[in-house]
C-alpha cells in the first residue's frame, strides 16, 4: 500500500439528498466512491491524489434496472454482474451485456459499477462503446437541480466530464428502439480474460432494402476518450455496403481515431486493427 | 511391508494446511514488537552517488535508517563472486539498486518516508542492449562488458562446410521474462544486535542466503541461521534475490535491535527482483544431401544486466543445451554473457536453455524447409542415439528413444491429419490454424562438476516412536518436495508415507543439501534420501531388530529397542559424484550432466489474422523423465511449465524504459489466465535411471524448455510467418503478417 | 509528520461470527482481515484486483478484498478461506483440491477456493467452459490450471453424491 491511508477520508452518507447536500455545500471537496475497482488500484499505487470521498455504493436510489415501454433505465450503481445477467438487457442490448462479461474478473463484475466507468472516463473502458452506439442518456442530479445528457458527448477528452463538481450521476438510460438493428462488439485485449483493451469497437446498423438506413460505431482505446466514429458513420449511412464502401469508410476511420504508442500496444496495431474490426462489422452487416 | 507408495498418487503432505488457508507464508507471520522495513532505491540506470537527501515533514528519529556504512561486514551479496552491493556506496548501476533502508513500526508512515528520500546523483552514460554491450559503447564491466564465456568445439566446423549441401542461417531472440511467483517476495530478520542473525522468509536456498549473511555480518557460520516459510512458488525467482532482501532485513534488525519485517508488493518485486535473461543466438548450420546435420556453428549470447549474478551458470546450461538432443560431428558453439544497466538477471526455470532451444528448434524447422524435408523427418535423421556424443562430446549411455517420443507426440496429437487438413482449412477465412513441436532434452542436477563441488548431504533420523524425519536443506515451494521425500523414503523403509515427517528447512537443523534448484532435488538430492533411508533400515536389520519382511508396528519396536540400546538412529549421506562420470572446466567438454530428460512437445495454435492474436488451442507434451515418483504431482510440474511456455512464447512482454520495467503490474504485464492455456495433455515414458531414486530423474525445468518453440513453429506453419523472436505479441505478429503479403 | 484522521470501528460479520474492527475508514478490507482479524489465509498477490489472490465472498457475491475500503464492508457478512471447513471436516472443494493436485504453491488456493465454491454456488453443474470463465480472475503460476479444472469437476461430483 504506497499511499498514506490515515489521510483518506471516506464517509457514508444516509441517503442521496444526504450525499447531493454535501457535494453542494462543498463542491469538489467530496467525491463519490462506488465499487472502488478503479480508485482502490490508484490508492494501492499511491496515486489517488484525491483525499475525501462518499461511499455511495448502498445508495438504493442508484441502483435498481427498470424496463418501460420506451427505455431500460439502470441505477448508476448497477454493476457488471447485474448487466451480464439481466433479461431484456441480453436480449435487446447484447453488446452491454458482452462488454459487461468481459470486464476484469467476476470480482470486479461484481463490484465495477456502469456510473463508476462512465465517471471514470477510461478510453479504454468496455462498456462505453456500447452505450454510445445505444444512444445512452445520462440523468445527473445534484441539490438544485436534474437533467438527462446524451452520453455522446459527455466526455469532452481525457478525463474531461460534462458535469458539474456537485453533481451525481443517477441513471442511465437506454432507448429500446433498436430493434431489427443488426449488433457488433468486439474487445481486443491483451489475453481472453481479465484484460484491458488494445482495441475495441462496438457497432449497430439498420439495413433497409439492402443499404444502411442508420448506423453507429464506437470505439474504445483509439483516442483520449471512447470515440463514436460519425466520420465513419457518414460514409455509411444510406449506402449500399460494397467493398469499396467498406474500404472508404476504413480510410474515413483512420483520419478520425487517434491511437498511440504506449505499455500495452503501439499505434500502428491499434490503427490496422481499428480497421479490421470494422471490415469485420461490415462482413457482418453484408452477410 | 507397505505397498509401494511410489508411483502412487499420495495426498500432498502439506496439502490440508493449503486448502485451509492456515499454511503460514512470511507475510502471515508476526513477531512480538516486530517493525517494517522498506528500500529506496537509485532513480537512475547509471551513476556516482552524490547525496543523500531526507526530506522534510517526516519524524526521522523515530526511523531506523541504514546505509553502506552500517553494514558490519563485506558490503555485497555473495554468490559466485562478491560484485553485487547489499546497499549501492558512490555507484548505482541500475536503476533499482537499494540504497537506503528505512524501518518504521507503522506502515503507512513508512511508505511516506520512502518517498521523502531524494538520492542525489550524477546521470553517467549508460547501456541497454546486447550490441551496445558487446560494441562496448560504454564499458561498465571490467574491460569488455563481458561477465564470462564459453567456448565448446567438437571435430572441426571449419573444414566441415564442403561437406554441406545446403548452408542455412537465422538470428533468435528471447526477451525477458518474469517468474510471477503469486506470492511477493519477503523476510523477516531478527538480530540479536552485534552477535547473531536469523531470517524467516520466502525463499528457494537457504544455504545461499546463509552464506551471504555469514559474509555480510562477519559472523562465524553457527551465528547465523535461515529458516525457510511456506513459499509461494520460486521458479528460480526465489533462488538469488532472497539473499539481498535477508540482508537487508538483517541490517535493519541488527541496527534497530526489533524483528523487521521486509515484504515487497507487487510492484516493487516486479521492478526490482531477476528475470529470465533476454537472448540472441546466430545461427550456421551445414546439412548434406540426404539431410544430415554435418556442422552446427552457434553463437549465444545474453544479457546478463548489471552484476554478475548467477548468469555465468545460466550461460553454461544454455550453452551446453544448444546444441539439443541431435548427432553432429561437428559443432561450434560460442556464448557470452554481457554487462548492461538494468537489474541483474537470474534464475529462471530452465535456466538459459529455454533461450537456445527456443532458437534452434525455430531454427530447425526453418532448416527442414531449405531442405525440403518434413520438420519431423529432418530431426529423425539426425535424433541422437545411445553411444553417440552430444555438442560436449558427452557419450550418451543411457537408452534414449527420441524416435519413440515424436510417434506418440505426433499421434497423440493428430498431427499428420491436422497438418494435412489444415492446409486447405487455412484456404478461407480469417482465421488459420497451424501444428507444430519441439524436441529437446534437459540435463539435469548441476552442470558438470557442480555436484561434486557441492557436495550435499540429507540426514534421515527414526524416532522412538518409529517416526522417521527426513532432514534436508531442499525447499518446497509448491513442486512437492515434501511429497517425493515422503515416497521416496516411505518406499526405503517399507513404510506408509505418514510416518514419515519432513523437516522445515532451517540451516541450524538441516544439513546442505545444496540448492533447490535445476531439476535435481528429486534425482540428487532425492536419492540421498534413499540411500539414509536405507540404511536406517540396514542399521536395524544388522542389529537384528528387523526380519525381512516387517509392519509398522515391528518397525517402531526396532527403532525403539535400538534408541535404548545404542542411542539416536540416524544416517547422514552424502553425494558421491560417480566415478565415470567426468568434466572438463577448460575444455567444456565431457559429461555435462548425470542424465538427461528426453521430450517432444506439439502446439496447435490458431491465428486470428484480423487482430495477429495467436492462441494455443491444444497441447501435447510426452517426455521420457525416469520413474515418475508421484504422477498427479510430475504432471502438475509439466502442465504448470507448460503454461509458464505459453505466457513466454505469446504473452510475457517487459516494457523496458532506460533500464527499467515499464509494465511491472500484473495488469499490465500479462500471465496466462485459465481462458488463455487449453487442456495440456501430459504423457510420460519411463525408463528407471539406474542412479535416480527408485530410477528417477529430474523433470521441473524441462517444460520451459521446448513450448515456445512448438508454439512458435505452429504460428509459423499456420501463417508462413517467420517467427524469430519470443514472446510473439500480437503487435510484432502484426508486422510479421503485413511483411508475408508485401 | 502528516496528519492522520481518527480509526473507526466496523461491525459485520465474518465466517458466521459478529466481529467489530478498528481501522482507518479507507483502509483494504485485506488488511484488516489479515492484521485486526488474524485472518492471514487471505492473500494478497498484487493489490490491484488482478490476480485474485484475496477473494473472499462478501454478502454472498466474490469480491477482491484488496479494493473493498474497509468502511463499505459495514454490516456485510463476509466467508473467508478459514470459514470453509467445517469442525475438522474439509469442504467437497478442499477434498477435491488436495486429491487431484489443485494446490501446488498454495498461495493462490484460498481465493481459487472461495471463487470455485461460489461458481459452485451459482452453477451446480458447469461446463468445462464455465469453470475456465468462473475461475478466470485467479491467476496460478503453478499449475497450468489443468488439475484445478479437474479439482473443481470433482467436486462438483462429490456434491452430487452428498446430495
Amino acid at each position: 500500500m504506497r499511499s498514506f491511508v490515515p489521510q483518506y477520508r471516506m464517509e457514508t452518507p444516509r441517503n442521496l439528498a444526504d450525499a447531493l447536500a454535501r457535494m453542494a455545500r462543498e463542491p469538489g471537496v467530496w467525491r463519490p466512491f462506488a465499487g472502488g475497482t478503479d480508485l482502490m488500484v490508484l490508492l494501492e499505487a499511491g496515486k489517488l491524489p484525491h483525499r475525501q470521498f462518499l461511499s455511495i455504493w448502498k445508495l438504493p436510489e442508484l441502483r435498481g434496472i427498470a424496463v418501460t415501454p420506451e427505455f431500460v433505465t439502470l441505477g448508476a450503481l448497477t454493476t457488471y454482474s447485474e448487466v451480464r445477467w439481466h433479461e431484456v438487457l441480453r436480449r435487446e442490448f447484447p453488446l452491454l451485456c458482452r462488454a459487461a462479461a468481459e470486464t476484469g474478473s467476476i470480482a470486479t463484475q461484481n463490484r465495477g459499477t456502469l456510473g463508476g466507468n462512465i465517471a471514470n472516463a477510461s478510453p479504454a473502458a468496455d462498456s462505453p462503446p456500447a452505450l454510445l452506439v445505444y444512444d445512452a442518456e445520462l440523468e445527473l442530479v445534484s441539490a438544485r437541480d436534474e437533467r438527462w445528457v446524451a452520453f455522446h458527448g459527455f466526455w469532452k477528452g481525457y478525463k474531461k466530464l460534462e458535469m458539474r463538481d456537485d453533481e451525481l450521476i443517477r441513471r442511465i438510460r437506454l432507448p429500446r428502439n433498436k430493434n431489427g438493428w443488426t449488433q457488433f462488439y468486439r474487445k481486443v485485449g491483451s489475453r481472453h480474460a481479465q484484460a484491458i483493451s488494445k482495441v475495441c469497437l462496438a457497432g449497430t446498423a439498420l439495413q433497409e432494402s439492402g443499404s444502411i438506413a442508420d448506423v453507429r460505431i464506437a470505439l474504445g482505446s483509439v483516442a483520449p476518450i471512447v470515440l463514436r466514429a460519425t466520420e465513419t458513420e457518414k460514409i455509411l449511412r444510406g449506402q449500399k455496403l460494397t467493398a469499396q464502401i467498406a474500404h472508404t469508410a476504413e480510410k474515413a476511420l483512420a483520419r478520425e481515431i487517434t491511437p498511440i504508442d504506449d505499455i500495452r500496444s503501439t499505434a500502428h496495431y491499434r490503427l490496422r486493427v481499428a480497421q479490421n474490426l470494422l471490415w469485420e462489422f461490415c462482413e457482418v452487416l453484408a452477410s | 511391508m507397505k505397498d509401494p507408495q511410489i508411483g502412487k498418487a499420495v495426498p500432498r503432505k502439506e496439502g490440508r494446511e493449503k486448502v485451509t488457508g492456515s499454511a503460514r507464508y512470511v507475510d502471515d507471520l508476526t513477531f512480538p514488537g516486530m517493525i517494517h522495513g522498506v528500500t529506496v532505491r537509485s532513480s537512475i540506470a547509471r551513476g556516482r552517488i552524490l547525496g543523500i537527501q531526507f526530506g522534510e515533514g517526516i519524524p526521522w528519529d523515530e526511523f531506523t535508517i541504514v546505509t553502506a556504512k552500517d553494514i558490519p561486514g563485506k558490503n555485497c551479496v555473495a554468490l559466485l563472486i562478491e560484485d553485487q552491493p547489499c546497499l549501492a556506496d558512490q555507484f548505482v548501476n541500475h536503476p533499482e539498486e537499494a540504497v537506503v533502508l528505512l524501518a518504521h513500526a507503522d506502515k503507512y508512515l513508512l511508505e511516506e518516508a520512502r518517498r521523502a528520500v531524494r538520492i542525489e546523483t550524477q546521470p553517467l552514460p549508460p547501456v541497454f542492449t546486447i550490441e551496445d554491450s558487446l560494441a562496448r559503447k560504454q564499458v561498465i564491466w571490467v574491460e569488455d562488458n563481458i561477465f564470462k564465456a564459453y567456448q565448446v568445439e567438437k571435430g572441426n566446423v571449419d573444414t566441415a562446410w564442403e561437406a554441406a549441401e545446403f548452408i542455412v542461417e537465422g538470428e533468435y531472440e528471447t526477451g525477458a521474462q518474469e517468474q510471477l511467483y503469486i506470492e511477493p517476495q519477503g523476510m523477516i530478520a531478527q538480530a540479536g544486535p552485534g552477535s547473531r542473525v536469523t531470517v524467516w522468509g520466502s525463499l528457494q536456498c537457504p544455504y545461499y542466503v546463509h552464506k551471504a549473511l555469514v559474509r555480510l555480518f562477519d559472523l562465524p557460520k553457527e551465528q547465523v541461521r535461515v529458516v525457510q516459510t511456506e513459499t509461494g512458488g520460486g521458479f528460480g525467482g526465489k533462488e538469488e534475490y532472497p539473499s539481498m532482501i535477508a540482508g537487508h532485513a538483517a541490517l535493519l534488525a541488527w541496527k534497530s535491535g526489533k524483528p523487521v519485517k521486509i515484504v515487497y508488493d507487487r510492484a516493487e518485486d516486479m521492478a526490482a527482483t531477476t528475470k529470465r535473461h533476454p537472448s540472441r543466438t546466430r545461427h550456421r548450420t551445414g546439412i548434406s544431401r540426404d539431410g544430415k546435420l554435418v556442422a552446427m556453428e552457434i553463437d549465444f549470447t545474453l544479457d546478463g544486466g548489471a552484476y554478475e549474478t548467477l548468469s555465468p551458470v545460466v550461460l553454461s546450461r544454455g550453452t551446453i543445451h544448444a546444441a539439443g538432443p541431435y548427432s553432429c560431428p561437428n559443432v561450434r558453439i560460442r556464448s557470452r554473457v554481457v554487462a548492461t544497466n538494468a537489474p541483474p538477471h537470474g534464475a529462471f526455470r530452465g535456466f538459459g536453455a529455454p533461450q537456445s532451444v527456443f532458437a534452434l528448434e525455430r531454427h530447425l524447422d526453418r532448416v527442414a524447409a531449405a531442405v525440403g524435408l518434413t520438420p519431423e523427418e529432418l530431426r529423425r535423421r539426425n535424433f541422437i542415439h545411445e553411444g553417440e556424443t552430444l555438442a560436449v562430446s558427452q557419450v550418451v549411455r543411457e537408452k534414449v528413444q527420441m524416435d519413440k517420443l515424436l510417434d506418440r507426440a505426433l499421434e497423440l496429437s493428430g498431427y499428420h491429419e491436422k497438418r494435412k487438413r489444415f492446409a486447405t482449412e487455412n484456404a478461407r477465412g480469417p482465421i488459420k490454424l497451424g501444428i507444430g513441436f519441439a524436441s529437446f532434452l534437459h540435463g539435469a542436477g548441476f552442470t558438470g562438476s557442480g555436484e561434486e563441488y557441492l557436495a550435499s548431504e540429507a540426514l534421515v533420523t527414526a524416532t522412538r516412536e518409529g517416526k522417521v524425519h527426513v532432514l534436508a536443506g531442499s525447499t518446497e515451494m509448491g513442486q512437492g518436495t515434501n511429497t517425493i521425500f515422503a515416497q521416496i523414503a516411505a518406499d526405503a523403509l517399507g513404510l506408509d508415507c505418514q510416518q514419515i515427517e519432513i523437516l522445515q528447512p532451517d540451516t541450524a537443523l538441516v544439513p546442505n543439501s545444496g540448492p533447490t534448484v535445476a531439476s535435481r532435488t528429486t534425482m540428487i538430492v532425492g536419492k540421498l534420501v534413499e540411500s539414509a533411508a536405507l540404511s536406517i533400515r540396514k542399521t536395524l536389520q544388522d542389529a537384528g531388530l528387523l526380519k525381512a519382511e516387517y509392519g509398522s508396528k515391528e518397525f517402531q519396536d526396532a527403532c525403539c529397542r535400538y534408541i535404548e540400546k545404542f542411542g539416536a538412529l540416524q544416517s547422514l549421506v552424502k553425494y558421491q559424484h560417480p566415478q565415470d562420470l567426468h568434466w572438463d572446466d577448460g575444455t567444456y567438454q565431457g559429461d555435462a550432466y548425470g542424465a538427461y530428460a528426453w521430450a517432444v512437445y506439439v502446439a496447435e495454435v490458431s491465428v486470428d489474422t484480423r487482430t495477429a492474436e495467436a492462441r494455443v488451442e491444444d497441447f501435447v507434451a510426452v517426455q521420457e523423465v525416469g520413474k515418475v515418483i508421484h504422477p498427479v504431482l510430475a504432471a502438475g510440474q509439466i502442465e504448470g511449465g507448460v503454461a509458464q511456455g505459453i505466457g513466454f512464447a505469446l504473452y510475457e512482454n517487459i516494457v523496458w524504459q532506460e533500464g527499467r520495467m515499464a509494465n511491472g503490474q500484473m495488469t499490465n504485464y500479462i500471465m496466462p489466465t485459465s481462458m488463455d492455456v487449453p487442456n495440456i495433455r501430459v504423457y510420460f515414458e519411463e525408463i528407471p535411471y539406474a542412479r535416480g531414486p527408485a530410477g528417477a530423474k529430474g523433470i521441473g525445468e524441462l517444460p520451459l524448455d521446448g513450448t515456445a518453440p512448438a508454439i512458435a513453429n505452429a504460428i509459423a506453419h499456420a501463417t508462413g510467418a517467420d517467427v524469430r523472436a519470443v514472446p510473439m505479441t500480437p503487435e510484432k505478429l502484426m508486422e510479421l503478417l503485413e511483411s508475408v503479403h508485401a | 509528520m502528516p496528519e492522520a484522521l481518527r480509526r473507526i470501528r466496523v461491525q459485520c460479520v465474518i465466517n458466521g461470527k459478529g466481529v467489530s474492527l478498528e481501522a482507518y475508514p479507507m483502509a483494504r478490507l485485506l488488511d484488516v482481515l489479515r492484521e485486526e482479524a488474524g485472518l492471514t489465509g487471505t492473500k494478497e498477490g498484487c493489490g490491484e484486483g488482478e490476480c485474485g489472490a484475496c477473494s473472499i465472498e462478501m454478502d454472498g457475491v466474490l469480491v477482491n478484498s484488496c479494493l473493498v475500503p474497509v468502511l463499505q464492508a459495514e454490516g456485510a457478512v463476509i466467508r473467508t478461506i478459514e470459514g470453509m471447513a467445517g469442525a475438522g471436516q474439509l469442504s467437497a472443494v478442499q477434498q477435491a483440491f488436495l486429491a487431484h493436485g489443485g494446490a501446488q504453491c498454495g498461495i493462490c488456493t484460498p481465493g481459487m477456493i472461495l471463487a470455485a465454491v461460489n461458481l459452485l454456488s451459482r452453477n451446480a453443474q458447469p461446463t468445462e467452459s464455465e469453470i475456465r470463465e468462473g475461475l478466470s480472475g485467479n491467476l496460478c503460476r503453478c499449475t497450468g490450471y489443468t488439475k484445478i479444472f479437474e479439482s473443481v469437476m470433482e467436486a462438483c461430483r462429490l456434491l452430487e453424491v452428498g446430495k
